[in-house]
């Protein structure tokens, strides 16, 4: 090895682990991560254990204060909550990954075949978008379920839609962008066709871009959950869910101010999370956009 | 081999249609070396983005740019692609931006090759780290998996020009390649040019706006002004013979060696006219200290002012004249 190799080495190496010691400096990286990790690690325990069955009634011990035996009490029908929360924990990661997913695959390829194409497929897309941001999401969730029925399913492809046009309108900005770069006419001109630079040239830098916006619409995807469960269009009982343990606790605000608290708190953690990480990985990924704010 | 004639470029724009190259034509042998001289936004970047078809979509381009006897006008992107990066390479201005940030330099300029010749990848990465070190990367073999931000601005130049050259086009376009270097590396880049073009016998069509780079550089030149060729002969004979007004005033604001101290250096009055409202007749008039009343109404056609030489000028036998004087 000669000197320029171990110089390009170098600065090779001493990129990786920059980034990572920005994250670790990152308070509200850090932060965010952990209570995401805490929220992926409630909803793997809850696959294996739970302290009691989440589904099983036990009336006389209904509305119990938090104890050694019921870590955070239990809830009217004398289910342990402890138990309850981590399995809405899953709950909630399901709604999120595939109503996020359907949001980030569909959203995505539109955005990208709009900046591809342009002319009239963009401004048909961009003008579907516009029509679907129209409607507030949990109106249109609302109404979907009105229609199709209440249910986690019915929910999950309500709040999905309703993530299609943010993607796409995301997408579509930032791939007009890179369209316009040098290193895409660089690539034009070496004969290169609109689908390899879209895949080639286009997405990987746009990458940055989405998994901030994947964080930030799971949290919002998570909210939309609780709210339609909360509203008994959601999550259909015996199956736990956040919102749904929200609006039984409601009836009983007084007796058991407690059995709101929890499910409160965990929803207002796993946002506040997501949130935080996106937030992070924004500036983290994007150094310019960290220094300047 | 190339054979562009009557080719223009029309541009629709908000303030209506604009001409961004009117009526260019020239030839091109292997082996020719042609410089596109003017100021910014006459018209020599579009004439290269039209001979690759790279034109903006609001870009209407008529003529006629026969490629081997092909004819290129009104064909579809997919012909065309087939000919980008294949037959004829383009390097940019900015090797800074022309490289993307997340593949390596090898993808990079391995692409043209895999693309056009079907390459598999260790084909296509033989080839390539052969082909750095024929560009002066050092260590190709050791860096050809580097990202461009490991790499300074003459290198990347280096890089792009790799990457033109992949697939040994007939036509090397170099659209103001030294621009953005530091002043220490545009002669390096320029020789390396230089030195291809002669090893491979590849047309070389120049531009920029610095006539030193382009005297040394090329034999043939056209001064563009407003879109249209102004001036059009042998390097030397357009240095030696500057005959339209306007390439006199571009040399004339010419900084130069050795010419006495408090020397001033001259300025074209008026700016560059906008490419919507050109005038009608020549484009150069509203800035001409030569301008008779015919010149805002009849546009200029070449006259030949020698051998290879001609000028388009309605007063070129009073300005030529003003020489012997």
């Amino acid at each position: 090895m000669n000197a320029p190799s171990s110089s390009a080495a170098a600065v090779g190496a001493a990129s990786t682990p920059s980034l990572l010691r920005r994250a670790l400096g990152h308070r509200s990286f850090v932060l965010g991560g952990a209570l995401t990790a805490l929220l992926l690690f409630a909803a793997l325990l809850s696959l294996f254990w739970t302290p009691w069955s989440p589904y099983e009634m036990n009336l006389p011990a209904k509305l119990q204060a938090p104890s050694v035996a019921h870590w955070l009490g239990t809830d009217a029908f004398g289910r342990d909550v402890a138990s309850l929360l981590l399995v809405g924990a899953r709950n909630s990661i399901l709604v999120g990954v595939i109503a996020v997913g359907i949001g980030l695959f569909a959203g995505t390829a539109l955005g990208l075949l709009a900046a591809a194409k342009r002319g009239w497929v963009e401004e048909l897309i961009m003008r579907l978008s516009d029509f679907t941001f129209a409607f507030p999401a949990i109106l249109s969730a609302i109404m979907m379920t009105a229609v199709f029925g209440a249910g986690i399913v019915n929910s999950i492809i309500a709040i999905g839609i309703f993530n299609v046009p943010t993607f796409a309108r995301i997408t579509r900005a930032s791939a007009n962008a890179l369209w316009s770069r040098e290193f895409v006419l660089a690539a034009r001109a070496c004969g290169k066709g609109p689908w390899s630079i879209t895949f080639d040239h286009v997405l990987p830098n746009i990458l940055s871009v989405l998994t901030v916006q994947v964080t930030i619409r799971f949290a919002i995807a998570i909210l939309a959950e609780a709210a339609l469960s909360y509203l008994g269009l959601g999550t259909q009982p015996p199956q736990p869910s956040w919102g749904r343990m929200l609006a039984e606790a409601q009836s009983l605000l007084f007796q058991a101010p407690l059995l709101a608290v929890f499910p409160g708190v965990a929803i207002a953690l796993a946002v506040l999370g997501l949130n935080l990480l996106g937030d992070g990985l924004r500036d983290i990924m994007d150094p310019r956009l960290a220094r300047k704010r | 081999m190339l054979e562009v004639s009557d080719l223009s470029v029309q541009l629709q724009t908000q303030r209506g249609p604009a001409f961004a190259i009117r009526n260019v034509s020239f030839k091109l042998q292997s082996g020719d070396t042609l410089g596109l001289v003017g100021e910014s936004g006459c018209g020599k970047s579009i004439t290269a983005m039209a001979l690759m078809g790279l034109l903006p979509e609001n870009a209407k381009m008529t003529g006629s740019v026969r490629f081997d006897g092909q004819e290129l006008v009104g064909k579809s992107d997919a012909v065309l692609r087939r000919l980008r990066g294949n037959r004829i390479g383009m390097i940019f201005q900015e090797p800074m931006t022309a490289l993307n940030p997340v593949h390596t330099i090898g993808h990079q300029v391995a692409e043209p090759m895999r693309l056009h010749r079907g390459l598999d990848a260790d084909q296509a990465r033989r080839q390539t780290i052969v082909l750095l070190e024929r560009v002066g990367i050092a260590n190709a073999a050791g860096r050809v998996d580097a990202y461009p931000h490991q790499f300074s601005g003459g290198q990347r130049q280096r890089i792009t020009i790799a990457m033109a050259l992949a697939c040994e086009p007939d036509i090397l376009i170099a659209d103001e390649p030294t621009t953005a270097l530091d002043v220490t590396i545009q002669g390096q880049i320029l020789d390396l040019i230089h030195d291809l073009v002669l090893e491979r016998s590849m047309a070389l069509i120049l531009i920029s706006h610095d006539l030193g780079v382009i005297a040394q550089n090329v034999t043939r030149m056209m001064v563009m002004y407003g879109g249209s060729v102004i001036e059009n002969g042998t390097t030397q004979r357009v240095f030696g013979h500057k005959a339209h007004p306007y390439t006199r005033g571009l040399f004339g604001a010419r900084p130069r060696l050795g010419a006495p101290a408090g020397t001033r250096l001259t300025t074209i009055d008026g700016t560059v006219p906008e490419l919507v409202d050109l005038p009608l007749g020549c484009a150069f008039s509203d800035r001409c200290t030569w301008v008779q009343d015919s010149c805002r109404t009849t546009r200029p056609q070449p006259v030949v002012v020698d051998v290879g030489h001609t000028a388009s000028c309605l007063r070129l036998d009073a300005v030529m004249a003003g020489d012997t004087e």
